[in-house]
This record gives structure tokens, sequence and C-alpha cells, in this order.
């Protein structure tokens, strides 16, 4: 049976220094200049302090893993198992990914806290998606 | 800090029920099954369509509603932020009919689940939130999402398989009690830990069912509700939020914020009541963990203590605090938006109904819910005094 295809992004105004960092495989995401924390997804104002004095910082692409799944049962397009994971970055943003490189993924290779950095996937000319694999 | 206690007992369920049957209903669309369960409500309060003027629902319009069945109210709501939709529609029905907007409020849910007629539903659009944020990584429905939290659970408070698989054996030897549910063979841990991966560390056994169906609530004033045929139910305390969409923005993996910080206070502040006070709660499971998560935002153990006290089978038939005495959406029925059956169950359990699965002497329940991914969080407490 043939796959459907994978569910891509779609820029949106406030995301869109976001997804083109990707295909630059630059990690863009948000500070806040007045709480002085980072966050993500991208908007024009933080939401942890509410302040709209925000910048654009490029990230380490270094975290942790802070909490995931191992789906067996998953979406359509992807091959099971694999890992779907919150990552949270050393600037202390989390964000949803998936964690590569781990061939037949159980809990026992995928300690939480353990750390990961950054692989660009570039899934086609419009779109690259943040990865990340264990060190 | 806003207060409420004055609305504090003055709204009661008169009508609750729920479609004549739950589980496989391919003869009905959604809006049957919305349909069969207000008339079922209203010969449960001895009422006519005609009698009612205001309406609230989930998953359709408050308008297809109407539509369909051919009333015109004077008060709507139409919030619906998920499975727990139905507790924040009585909160607010608490609140219109003390304010004079309507005299006889009607809470419908329908939904086919398991058939699918008429049902909505599809993937997120490619620049919402969800489109750009979770749906690349391929997560797929409730059982990739709603799971995510639980990993840090275990990383934090050492919560075990076995501690969440305890939550499903509890839950189903409710259901063994229940001629409605449509699991009723009991189970044991072992069964739980062996049944297919769904996503771990949710098993097939861990995950709530999926099934047609429906429930309605009716709702007056204080001063009219004793006038009814069934022993009247109050909404003593209610208290409801919303803080994310998406499970990737939950604030703490390992706490239900809103319940801990915003709805269990709330809605135990109004009612006036402590936690030794609640003889039964209905805490939505749409996944082994979610009750774990209630037990510990609401107060009733300490973070991390859920795990070793559902493995104490403190909630199971004969323990010293029932728990989801239906059989839960784990093993009675679960057509998508579980929040009014958690309802309709502690309504019997109040009016002292529930057959073979009664707890004795129930005079004050907790029903707690999550809509989305502990996205929405609804608390409801109920009393029959």
């Amino acid at each position: 049976m043939q796959k459907p295809p994978r569910p891509l992004p779609e820029a949106t105004p406030e995301t869109k220094e976001f997804w083109d960092g990707m295909k630059r495989h630059e990690l863009r995401i948000q500070r806040c200049e007045d709480c002085s924390q980072h966050y993500f997804y991208p908007r024009p104002f933080c939401p942890i302090c509410h302040s709209r004095n925000v910048e654009w910082r490029t990230a380490s692409g270094k975290g942790k893993l802070h909490t995931y799944v191992i789906a067996h049962r998953g979406h359509p397009a992807f091959d099971a198992p694999y890992v779907i994971a919150m990552v949270e970055l050393d600037e202390g943003a989390k964000m949803m990914t998936n964690i590569v490189g781990v061939t037949d993924p159980t809990p026992d290779r995928l300690p939480v806290d353990a750390p990961v950095e950054i692989v660009y996937e570039d899934v086609n000319d419009q779109v690259t998606l943040p990865k990340f694999k264990l060190v | 800090m806003p207060d409420s206690t004055a609305l504090r007992h003055k709204v009661a369920i008169v009508g609750a029920a729920e479609t004549d049957t739950v589980g496989n209903l391919p003869t009905h669309s959604t809006l049957m099954l919305h349909a069969e369960s207000a008339y079922n409500a209203l010969a449960d309060a001895g009422l006519q369509m005609s009698d009612i003027d205001g309406v609230a629902t989930a998953g359709i319009s408050p308008a297809q509603l109407t539509e369909y069945l051919g009333i015109m109210p004077r008060w709507v709501d139409g919030t619906s932020v998920g499975g727990g939709s139905f507790l924040i529609h009585v909160g607010h029905a608490v609140a219109a009919i003390a304010a004079g907007y309507a005299n006889t409020v009607l809470i419908t849910h329908g939904e086919s689940g398991r058939s699918r007629i008429g049902a909505g539903g599809g993937a997120p659009a490619r620049q919402s939130t969800g489109g750009q944020f979770e749906a690349p990584y391929g997560v797929a429905g409730p059982p990739t999402m709603f799971s995510i939290p639980i990993a840090r659970h275990m990383k934090v408070f050492g919560t075990t398989e076995e501690q969440l698989a305890a939550v499903s054996v509890a839950t189903r030897a409710w259901a063994v009690k229940n001629p409605r549910a449509m699991m009723r063979d009991p189970i044991t841990v072992e069964d739980v830990l062996n049944s297919r991966m769904i996503a771990w560390p949710l098993h097939l056994l861990n995950c709530c069912l999926v099934t047609d169906g429906g429930g309605a609530l009716i709702l007056v004033s204080e001063e009219r509700a004793r006038d009814f045929p069934q022993k009247p139910v109050w909404v003593l305390g209610r208290g409801e939020s919303t803080m994310h969409q998406g499970i990737a923005q939950m604030i703490d993996f390992t706490e239900w914020t809103a319940a801990a910080k915003v709805t269990g206070p709330d809605a135990f502040r109004m009612a006036g009541v402590g936690h030794k006070d609640i003889d039964h709660a209905m805490f939505y499971d749409a996944f082994s963990h979610t009750p774990m998560y209630s037990l510990e935002a609401l107060g009733f153990v300490k973070p991390g203590e859920s795990g070793p006290y559902f493995a104490e089978m403190h909630t199971a038939p004969g323990g010293d605090f029932p728990v989801n005495t239906n059989g839960g959406g784990l093993s009675y029925t679960h057509t998508g938006m579980y929040g009014m059956f958690a309802i309709q169950e502690s309504v019997a359990q109040l009016r002292g109904v529930a057959a073979d699965r009664q707890v004795p002497g129930v005079e004050t329940g907790i029903v707690h819910a999550p809509g989305g991914m502990f996205s929405a969080t609804a608390t409801l407490i109920l009393g029959n005094r």
C-alpha cells in the first residue's frame, strides 16, 4: 500500500524566520529582552511575561531529551516504531521533534534527560525540519 | 480573587440520561445521538422539548443542534474545547440560570466516534500551530500526543508501567459490574503489559475505547428543582480553564497545572467542601495516566504519589476512594468527548441508582476532565443534600 504524504508545515508571518532559518540550517528562536527567557513556538511577544520586546536569536541546537513516546501505531506516513519527543534546548525553550538515529527504539536506549543535538532534515526545497539525535 | 460562592447549591441537575445504548451504533448519525440523549433526559425530568429555553453543546454548533431539534432558546453556549466541554457548560448554565437568562437548560452530547456517521475531524491545517510544530513529527491522534508527558513523570517520580496498568485493572473491575460497559472481562496487570504496544509507555489496555453514544442533562433553579420526578443533584462548585492547544505547549509535563492552580481550587472554594468530603470521583480516563494526573493536581495525593495509590487499589470496588465506577473511558464507553458520561455517572451515584456499582452513602462527588491533551480543564463538585 502506498504511503500517504507526510504532514508538512507551512509558515505564517510570525513563524517565517524560524522556517527560513531551518532552510539555512540555523535554529532561529526568540528571546524576551525583558525577562531573558527563550520560548518556542515563535510569536511577536513573550508568552511568559507578555512583553513585546523580543528578539530573534540563533540557538545552539543542543539540548536534553525532556520526554517522549515511542509510536508503534502512529502516522501512516512514518515507519514505526519512531520517537516523538520534546527536547528542552540549552537556551530553555522546549520543542517537539523526532529523535533519529536510534534503530529499534526502546526506553533503555532513550534515557530521559539524555543530551541531544539538532540534525537538519531537508524534506524538499521548501521545508527543512529540526530533528535531534542522541550525542 | 473572584468569588462564586453565592451560586453554590443554586442550580440542580433534574434530568440526566444517555442514549438507549452505547457502544457500536451504526444505526445513528451524530445528530441522532444528540437528539436521542435530549429526549431521554426530557423524559427523565418529565419535560417537553418546548420547555427548553437554554441550550449548550460541543462538537457541533448549538445552531446545528437547535435547527435539528426545532427549538429557539434564549441562551446558548457553544464552548467546544474537547471532552470536558460539558462540565464547563454545567458551570455556565449555573450562572445563566441564576442571572435569569434561561430557566431550563439542556446540555447535549452525541458522537459517532466508532461508526463515524456525520462526524467531523481531520488533519490540522498546515499553517496552524499544530500543523507547523506537531504534525510534521508524526503525531497521530491522542495516543501519540496525550502520552508524551508520561515518560517525564516516570523519570521524576519513578512511576512505572505496572502502576499505569493498575489504573486500567481497577477501572475494569468497575466495568464488570456495569452491564452497559463494552469491556466486562476482568483483567490483570500482566494482561495490560502483554497487550499490544500503541505508543510506549501505553499498551492497548492503557487506552480508552472508541465508541458511539451520547448523553444529555437538564438544569433548573433551586426554586424549581424539587418539583421534578428525580432527586435533584446540586451543582456545588465548578472550575474551568484552558492553557494550551497542543501537547508540546504543556507548561510542566509532570503536572496538570491548570487543575492544580485554577479549576480544583475554584471548585472546592465555591463548593465549600474539603477533600475528605468527596465520596466518589469521576476522573476522565482517556488513558491510564489521565486519572493519575487528576488525583495529584486536585490534591487528593501529593505529586508523584498517584502511581502507588492506584497500584494499592484504593479506587477499585471495595476500595476507600471509588473512582470511575461506570468503568470509565477505558472500559465503559468513550465516544471522543467522554466528559458527558463522567457527569452522568456522578449523577447516577448521587441519585443512588447505580445498581450493582452503587457506592453506599454517596453525598458529594467530583467530576474532573480535560479537553484535548490536558489542554482545557474542568472540575465540578456535585451533591445530593
